[in-house]
């Protein structure tokens, strides 16, 4: 049975990004709020705000990814539950296929179409100004934290979209995700924060995470933020799919 | 297969029980079915019909009692029975954006058959889906989606099939439709357990009725059998009307061979 593992996973993960690319209003809803926001930033807020780095666009972009990923990974959940409702998530349960596959599909899934989605960002960042100096090497690791951070994300995904009763409370769990690059050094530099909204923003995941990328894009040596950055991102990873593999065990017997 | 699994019965069920908290739905049931026969469970609803298919079908452990499928324990064989039968549950468990061919395709790859394309275009032919084949699902009317659902559940020929309640919801030229549909598997030899809440749906397709009532099955037999269990019929005369359905059927047309499938009663 479990022979068949890559197999049915492939064949389901096919179905899945079928379903991406017959409604590509996912992908451009995944990534037209974020642009919202970086476009907004950028032309109307940003005059105004000192990061001490010359061009803003840069400075925000990595944020805008996180926030990317994070509003990308709510159709995950909304996809899960929408096949535990449709009574299909049961026929495939009701197969002689490697169940597990079902929900590697969506994982996979997940971090396709998130990638699609923060291409897209980076691509209208580039036309708004943002210039990298990174090499190959650096490209590749912000790659690198950005596919970690969706699969950390995603598997948070699964547990909301196995569990909810609703179709809203299953996308519900990404807004605070949504929120958190706010609080964070994404927009403004954590020391210009008064004394306890430094002290969180300073040491919540998002924070690292957009350091880290930040001194990738600009070809810069990075701090120890990067091994915070992995270690949270691997953290997040590891106890979301723990409770998502039980969240599922229990529902499918 | 051994002979001693073909002479076994295709489903046994034997002290079946299943609570929910307190709700106690299964209490204590117990029928086989044989091999190629059409066995229907009969009940009104929340009689714990669904429970006992979901348990059959591996989505459900039971809390008490043992179930054998194909020979198989579905506690201490759960991928061997899923290779024995296929599941229509109570609603059409189908993919909306993919189209009916690529339903059907899913499936066969899923169950690693050689050929899906040809398998998916043989089945949407029998099933009047050819044309439809290339739509999406979603614009499928609730018949079709019967239809397709019931040709996903043929894949592979799997030697049981669970329909529960197939026909609950689908305009009286549907449900023909499904009575047909499962008439021919029984002819090529598949066993079929099916739940309804219709009576004359267990009286016209099943060769044995169990009726399931709060959690026990409460009588089971041949049609012949339950009808003995009252007293013997008195002789009335009525005059012969028309049933709705044939008026319907005979006014909405659909090319005459369902219309002498409704009207006929199965003789067995």
């Amino acid at each position: 049975m479990t022979a068949y593992f890559f197999e049915d996973t492939a064949v389901l993960t096919g179905r899945s990004l079928r379903h991406i690319t017959r409604s590509l209003d996912t992908i451009i809803t995944t990534a037209i709020t974020p642009i919202a926001i970086m476009l907004l930033f950028v032309y109307v807020f940003g005059g105004a705000i000192d990061t001490g780095s010359a061009s803003y666009v840069n400075y925000l972009l990595p944020g805008i990814l996180l926030i990317t990923i994070a509003s990308g990974v709510s159709y995950t959940a909304y996809r899960l539950f929408m096949d535990t409702k449709s009574g299909i998530f049961e026929r495939f349960q009701s197969l002689p296929i490697a169940r597990s596959g079902v929900l590697w599909a969506h994982v996979l899934t997940s971090v396709l179409s998130s990638m699609i989605s923060v291409t897209i960002v980076v691509g209208v960042a580039l036309l708004m100004g943002f210039r990298s100096g990174a090499g190959v090497l650096a490209w590749l690791a912000a790659a690198g934290i950005l596919v970690l951070f969706t699969l950390a994300l995603t598997w948070l995904a699964v547990i909301p979209g196995l569990t909810a009763k609703s179709v809203d409370g299953a996308s519900a769990f990404a807004y605070p995700l949504i929120f958190l690059p706010f609080i964070s050094s994404s927009f403004v530099p954590t020391d210009s924060m008064p004394g306890p909204v430094r002290a969180f923003a300073e040491n919540q995941p998002v924070t690292a995470i957009v350091n880290t990328i930040r001194d990738l894009f600009a070809g810069q040596p990075v701090g120890t933020d990067i091994w915070i950055a992995l270690a949270w991102s691997a953290g997040i990873l590891i106890v979301a799919h723990v409770f998502a593999v039980i969240t599922y065990r229990r529902k499918i017997v | 297969m051994t002979p001693s699994r073909v002479q076994e019965p295709a489903i046994r069920v034997q002290g079946l029980k299943k609570n929910f908290k307190d709700l106690e739905v299964l209490r204590g049931v117990d029928f086989d079915v044989a091999r190629g026969s059409i066995f229907a469970l009969l009940g009104s609803n929340g009689a714990g019909k669904t429970t006992l298919v979901r348990i059959l079908s591996t989505l459900l452990n039971g809390d008490a009692g043992t179930v054998s499928v194909n020979g198989f324990d579905v506690a201490a064989k759960p991928a061997k029975v899923r290779e024995s039968f296929s599941l229509t549950g109570q609603f059409a468990a189908v993919d909306d954006i993919l189209t009916g061919r690529e339903n059907l395709v899913l499936v066969a790859r899923l169950r690693h058959l050689d050929n899906p394309g040809a398998i998916a275009d043989d089945l949407l032919d029998r099933f009047s889906l050819k044309e439809a084949g290339g739509r999406k699902v979603a614009t499928y009317s609730g018949g079709m989606r019967r239809r397709l659902d019931i040709a996903m559940s043929l894949i592979g020929d799997p030697p049981i099939i669970f329909l529960d309640e197939p026909t609950t919801g689908l305009d009286p030229q549907a449900r023909i439709e499904v009575w047909e549909a499962v008439q021919e598997l029984a002819a090529a030899g598949t066993t079929v357990l099916l739940t309804t809440q219709y009576l004359e749906e267990a009286e016209h397709l099943a060769d044995r009725i169990a009726i399931l009532h709060e959690g026990r099955i409460i009588v089971n037999g041949t049609l012949t059998e339950l009808k003995q269990l009252l007293p013997p019929a008195k002789v009335e005369y009525v005059e012969k009307q028309p049933s709705l359905e044939d008026v319907f059927l005979a006014l909405v047309g659909d090319n005459g061979e369902n219309i002498n499938a409704g009207a006929t009663s199965k003789e067995r």
